[in-house]
């Protein structure tokens, strides 16, 4: 299960850079939401994977005995996920802005900002 | 009341104020009255936290109480509140410009209560010790900022929202695999907490390679060298006031989180400081030497800001104590005197009806006065004795030379060149030069035809924040106190972690 989550990872990673590096709009967003799941993944990873020990306190004791999931990676993701999908929202509304105004999805003649004016 | 929860006062201030304003939606004269009026008295409380933290030493508040450190802390140490106390003053200083250059439309879009969020986020960035909600506040800040950037949609607003959007996407991303990792290695997210925790880590190439994304998450926040091509590029397509505040306060969030993080967390790393070394130099030649070719006004102040990001990182590779002296200074210095250039940059504007360097001119023989108080800013940060930009430059030549790091003082008097040459070069532009016509536009509020409230209020904030540069300057040897402290603060990991975790100091 590590294993595949670390693949898994690195192919979000991957996938996302390079969908960053296209000329695209579309494209360019996709790969941004590719690479935030990706680290969302990677915080899940990181936490290291524990099966059917709920991080519960037993009665009678005041910690928990043995092996137990680290709920802090959890609530990482999940802040994580919501501020994804906020600034994801923004850039999906940007983009459609963006081709009205513009015209086109392509980077490089979005690019008027860059002029000697 | 417990002491400890005047640490919340910074940000419940901006929270409220933002949720009041909401309610006010679409009034623009309840909105800007009522932001000059929360921002002053932000003002005051950040004062008050101020006083409290400079008398009685580091305070800390653990959200929920949960105790240090499995829940939020924040931290106020000198170095925070200083920035939080100079934060308010750019929020009091930009939201009385906004109230006169912001037009109405936008003021409707909901332009007061993001400003805000956004001065929220800088002191939670500023005041938190936790390394996770440092994430969120950034986050916070560049979600505000993204509204600020955009709203009113023209047309080179959205394509440098596109550029600002995707640079400081990606930054947050690489910060976030940077905790991850972190939180994989120790288990812990609390700074002073990791601070005990890192040396300890037996996989030392691990520990570099957080070292490095932390350096690239917050180096495209900073706009340090290879990172920077967002800043020049966004910068000056908003309304004055929102690049006002964004170029004094956005980019030093990031030296401020570098200061932070690595004095913290990777204390005498030999590898980072080469590597900042090597991004200062840098640094300062791309923004210097692209500065003094611009001709737009506003982009040559972008430019002008990476160049001085440089010399902070150039004061933090140094490392030593007397350097970080001249790093903090010159961060109270740059916040204070960036501000007020984007805001001289709107007042042209105002007076011209231009950017541009080609058409602009002649404002010193039409409004002497307006000129003279135009000089101070441009003067401080050329750095002319005994001016606010003159001392913390001093300190870092000093210190480079007493440490005898030749290559790194070198380019710290060869950006003041520059500096200095680009500043010349607007000042004889801008208000010497006979302009070559008067540009006509339509559907543009010249300067004369404005009333005199509303000319008072262009001027009231740039006067205000040139008095503050001015006692930055003539008052250095306060400023130099409180910098003093701040960088023994800084190298005293020690005193730091056991305020946070509250263990009894040795």
């Amino acid at each position: 299960m590590n294993l595949l989550l670390a693949i898994v990872t690195g192919l979000l990673y991957a996938a996302g850079l390079y969908l960053v590096l296209r000329r695209s709009l579309v494209k360019l967003i996709l790969g941004l939401i590719l690479l935030g799941n990706g680290v969302n993944l990677l915080i899940f990873l990181m936490g290291r994977l524990v099966k059917g020990h709920p991080p519960i306190i037993a009665d009678g004791k005041v910690i928990v005995d043995g092996i137990f999931a680290d709920p802090v990676p959890q609530a990482l993701i999940l802040t994580a996920i919501v501020i994804s999908f906020g600034l994801q929202s923004f850039a999906i509304i940007l983009i459609q802005r963006v081709y009205k105004v513009v015209k086109t999805d392509d980077l490089d003649e979005i690019n008027t900002t860059d002029d000697y004016a | 009341m417990i002491k400890e929860n005047i640490l919340f006062l910074p940000l419940v201030i901006h929270l409220f104020a933002a949720i009041i304003m909401l309610f006010g939606w679409g009034k623009v004269w309840f909105q800007r009255w009522f932001s000059m009026g929360s921002n002053a008295l932000a003002v005051a409380l950040s004062a008050w936290l101020f006083l409290v933290v400079w008398k009685g030493g580091i305070l800390t508040a653990h959200a929920g109480g949960w105790a240090p450190p499995f829940g939020i802390t924040l931290v106020a140490d000198t170095l925070s509140v200083s920035l939080v106390l100079i934060t308010s003053i750019i929020g009091l200083a930009v939201s009385i410009f906004s109230a006169a250059s912001i037009i109405s439309q936008r003021v409707k879009f909901g332009y007061f209560p993001i400003l805000q969020i956004l001065i929220l986020g800088l002191n939670g960035a500023f005041l938190t010790g936790d390394l996770f909600n440092l994430y969120v506040w950034f986050e916070i800040i560049i979600i505000s900022s993204f509204v600020l950037l955009t709203i009113g949609g023209e047309r080179v607003q959205l394509e440098a929202a596109v550029k600002y959007f995707t640079l400081n996407m990606l930054s947050s991303i690489i910060f976030l695999t940077a905790i991850a990792i972190v939180y994989g290695l120790t288990g812990t997210l609390n700074m002073a907490d990791l601070a005990l925790k890192i040396p300890a880590v037996e996989q030392t190439h691990l520990v570099e390679l957080t070292a490095i994304l932390f350096l690239a998450g917050f180096g495209t926040k900073a706009a340090i060298f290879p990172f920077y091509f967002w800043l020049p590029s966004s910068y000056h397509t908003p309304p004055d006031a929102v690049s006002a505040i964004f170029g004094g306060l956005l980019t030093k969030l990031g030296v401020y989180a570098i200061i932070r993080v690595f004095s913290l967390l990777y204390a005498d790393s030999a590898l980072i400081n080469e590597i900042l070394s090597i991004a200062a130099g840098c640094t300062i030649l791309a923004g210097a030497s692209a500065a003094i070719v611009q001709n737009n006004l506003r982009k040559i102040f972008s430019y002008l800001i990476i160049c001085h990001i440089g010399f902070m990182i150039a004061g933090i590779a140094m490392g030593s104590a007397l350097a970080l002296v001249g790093v903090i200074f010159y961060l109270f210095h740059d916040i204070v005197v960036k501000t007020n250039l984007f805001m001289l940059a709107g007042l042209t504007h105002r007076i011209t009806g231009t950017s541009s360097l080609r058409d602009l001119g002649g404002i010193y023989d039409k409004y002497p006065l307006i000129a003279l108080l135009l000089a101070v800013p441009l003067f401080s940060l050329v750095g002319v004795p005994p001016l606010s930009g003159f001392w913390p430059k001093l300190a870092l030549i000093t210190a480079g030379f007493s440490d005898s790091r030749w290559i790194m003082t070198g380019f710290i008097i060869l950006g003041s060149f520059l500096t200095l040459l680009a500043i010349a070069k607007v000042w004889a532009e801008v208000f010497w030069k006979t302009p070559p016509e008067f540009s006509v536009r339509p559907n543009f509020t010249f300067w004369e035809k404005f009333e005199n409230k509303r000319k008072l209020m262009y001027l009231l904030p740039i006067g205000f924040l040139s008095a503050i540069s001015l006692f930055i300057g003539f008052g250095a040897g306060w400023v130099q106190v409180v910098a003093e402290r701040i960088s023994a603060e800084l190298s005293d990991t020690l005193h730091y972690v056991n305020a946070v975790l509250q263990l009894p100091n040795i």
